[in-house]
């Protein structure tokens, strides 16, 4: 029971946290038709920027900073690359955004090196919120929970509340009409391109020390997040927020209990052996395979259910 | 009988059909012929022996080569962009690397120079299998399940010990006693030539590939699947089989990485070789056939000769590729081939002038991007490595500031002109090309 509590929460951490970033690129997947391999980079640089402003002037005017950094690279990315890249069709722009997270891995190692940098949570949230069942409860995960949290309000608000919302969601499905009514398509293009890099550079920000910041973090995490939006569905930020959580919670329990399908076949009276055509693959114990289950969840999901959990249009 | 054989032979050469065969083949043959006597350019003939870089380069490019070839009958001929291509080369080099130990241990009997078969029908059947769900989809979601795909195997290949050998990979004894020529195949000599006999049937078949139904439909569904599912065929299935037969070849070309290296390990299946076919194929060129040919000899050369003078090399080739992408999709062979039509038409050096006005600056600002990059690099990492900077025999001191403000003043002046230059040179070339179309309007 303690064990379950515990990891709901922590599934929970770092569903919010996967929620900041998928919430963004979900925004621009369904804007521009095509994955954005450069997302996950965004948060990388959200991380290295945090670093070396929170050495700098500290962890809080870094909070507000990085973000901010990260939405201007997201614009100019977006004006001065995607936009001629557009024109040569869609394959072009996936393979843009592609370089670009391969060039952003590369600068990384070349400006920070290769190992991981001591971004460490500041000392302001170092210490244990509350205790459950002895387990510690840090007050920096309870700090990214409200972070997220806030942040998901703030998203939802301005998405259906607010005219820019409204303009944002209809240049979604329908972009020419949008145009059509006098509306800078573009701009608004570009605009949730920049909010979403600044999303998931406060994602890396907050991430970054709670996880590891390092030149492959955006690499290990892309493909996460993928597999997120494409859960979810096209379009649909609920579905990206359920989405998020169910992968948080599906991750850490599963780092948690220590079962393989041999145990399952115990069960049902069905014996293991060394001798036991696919024994290794029958015996591997779950938490080894956690890393996998994102992918396997990716491939199913689009071959059988390409629309998502709650899309509105195929990927 | 002879003066028969010499009137048959005199008859076929007269043939209009074979004599422009014979012409469009002899750069192919010029080019085998060339790859045939490469390495003994590089003989050491005072010591008697191979360079043994220069032989395990080419082997690489010649294995490379097709494995950038059988990237592009998806991307290039079907549309397919897959980002999980090093799964039917990886999984082909390991069915391979336990073929070549079975035969050592004399459970299997197989000659070596049939072994590419192991590995082209084992990636084959990987593909049909993979293939079969991949294709079930196209575009960004295709991609985004070779992805997938690619990341499992990738996972699997460290997690499972009993067929991957986990983080060491597998290693075999590629001298077997069941040559058919009585060759050992210890010499990396022999093992090149039966690399390149490989490379040369395997090009020869994906350029005939192309020419079939099956190419031509692959084609049709890329560039308009619904009016191909109207002329009756099903996108679906061209896919499906473009997909497969580009896993068997990924797959021969993982049987001669297996042999090559005699160790297959997790980086086989990897992103990073996914990856690299991709940059390869792309910057060659994806619509020409031989386009991926150029990519994987320009990307493996720059692999093992700039990563020895440079730490940055992956920047640059990333840079190329975002350049690329931008303005020039269609790669080196795209370029190449714009420029064919002017050249016939002889109005080449009416472009003389705007590639001066163009091209010097353009280099001016790429080397001093390369400068800034070296410095930084060398400020971060090179120096804890011990290396030294210096170019053309001058050493560099990276913690002054002269380097960096040369470095930087080259690279915004270079730039900034070829910027400006830009649309000067768009109109030039597109003058060109009108004068070339009035021209061929009025004959």
């Amino acid at each position: 029971m303690e064990l379950i509590l515990v990891t709901l929460l922590n599934g929970l951490v770092y569903g919010m946290l996967l929620f900041m970033l998928a919430s963004g690129l979900t925004l621009i997947f369904s804007m521009m038709g095509v994955l954005n391999f450069a997302h996950a980079s965004m948060y990388m640089i959200g991380a290295y920027l945090a670093f070396q402003i929170s050495q700098a002037i500290g962890f809080w005017p870094a909070l507000i900073i990085a973000p901010a950094l990260c939405g201007v690279i997201g614009a100019a990315i977006e004006m001065y690359g995607l936009r001629k890249a557009h024109r040569n069709g869609h394959v072009a722009e996936l393979l843009f955004t592609f370089g670009i997270a391969f060039l952003i891995e590369k600068g990384v190692q070349m400006i920070w090196g290769l190992a991981p940098v001591p971004y460490r949570v500041p000392s302001a949230l170092d210490f244990a919120l509350f205790t459950i069942y002895g387990t510690n409860f840090h007050a920096y995960r309870g700090f990214m929970l409200l972070i997220s949290m806030l942040m998901f309000l703030a998203i939802r608000l301005l998405l259906t509340r607010t005219r820019v919302g409204l303009i944002i969601q209809a240049s979604l499905t329908n972009p020419e009409m949008v145009g059509a009514l006098g509306h800078n398509v573009p701009r608004v293009f570009t605009t949730v391109f920049a909010g979403g890099s600044a999303l998931a550079g406060l994602a890396g920000v907050i991430g970054g020390n709670y996880l590891v910041t390092e030149p492959a973090m955006a690499f290990t995490m892309g493909p996460i997040v993928f597999v997120v939006v494409v859960f979810g569905g096209l379009g649909s930020l609920a579905g990206c927020f359920i989405a998020s959580l169910v992968m948080g919670l599906v991750q850490s329990f599963a780092v948690v209990f220590d079962v393989s399908l041999a145990d399952l076949l115990a069960r049902l009276g069905i014996v293991v052996t060394a001798r036991t055509p696919l024994a290794e693959v029958l015996t591997v114990p779950l938490p080894r395979i956690a890393a996998l289950l994102p992918f396997l969840l990716l491939v199913l999901i689009l071959v059988f259910k390409p629309r998502g959990l709650m899309g509105t249009r195929d990927t | 009988m002879i003066a028969a054989v010499v009137r048959r032979v005199g008859i076929m050469a007269g043939d209009p059909g074979i004599r422009a065969a014979a012409r469009r083949c002899w750069p192919w043959v010029a080019l085998l012929a060339f790859t045939i006597v490469l390495p003994w350019l590089f003989y050491d003939w005072s010591k008697g022996r191979h360079a043994g870089f220069v032989v395990s380069l080419l082997s690489q490019i010649g294995l490379m080569i097709i494995f950038a070839l059988s990237f592009n009958m998806q991307m290039g001929q079907a549309g397919l962009l897959s980002f999980g291509h090093a799964v039917y080369l990886g999984l082909g080099g390991y069915v391979t690397i336990h073929a070549i130990n079975a035969v050592g241990a004399g459970r299997l009997w197989l000659p070596m120079e049939l072994m590419p078969l192991v590995g082209g029908f084992s990636g084959l059947l990987f593909a049909i299998v993979f293939g079969w769900m991949a294709t079930k989809q196209r575009g960004t979601a295709y991609a985004m399940i070779t992805l997938g795909l690619g990341e499992l195997v990738g996972a699997a290949a460290v997690m499972f010990n009993g067929f991957f050998g986990g983080e060491g990979g597998i290693t075999a004894n590629r001298i077997l006693k069941t040559s058919l020529f009585g060759l050992s195949y210890g010499p990396s000599i022999q093992v090149y030539y039966l690399i390149l006999a490989w490379t040369a049937v395997s090009v020869v078949a994906m350029l005939l590939l192309t020419q079939v139904p099956l190419g031509r439909m692959a084609n049709a569904c890329r560039d308009n699947f619904e009016r191909a599912q109207f002329v009756g065929y099903d996108p679906r299935m061209v896919r499906f089989y473009q997909c497969a037969l580009s896993g068997f070849f990924a797959g021969i070309a993982g049987a001669l990485y297996a042999v090559d290296y005699e160790i297959v390990t997790f980086d086989a299946v990897g992103s990073i070789l996914s990856a690299n076919a991709l940059l390869m194929t792309f910057i060659g060129g994806i619509g020409v056939f031989w386009g991926p040919i150029v990519g994987a000899v320009l990307i493996t050369l720059l692999q093992s000769w700039m990563s020895l003078i440079s730490n940055a090399w992956l920047i640059y080739v990333a840079v190329l590729f975002i350049v690329m992408v931008i303005y020039a999709p269609g790669g080196i062979a795209g370029l190449i081939m714009a420029h064919v039509p002017i050249w016939r038409a002889g109005r080449l050096p009416a472009l003389a002038l705007p590639y001066l006005r163009i091209g010097p600056p353009a280099l001016i600002g790429a080397a001093g991007f390369a400068g800034l990059v070296e410095l930084t690099y060398f400020v971060t990492i090179g120096s804890g490595q011990g290396k030294s900077l210096s170019v053309l025999h001058q050493a560099i001191d990276a913690g002054s500031a002269r380097p960096w403000l040369l470095a930087s003043t080259l690279f915004v002046a270079g730039t900034g002109i070829a910027l400006s230059q830009r649309r000067a040179f768009a109109a030039a070339w597109d003058a060109v090309g009108e004068q070339i179309r009035m021209k061929e309007r009025s004959r």
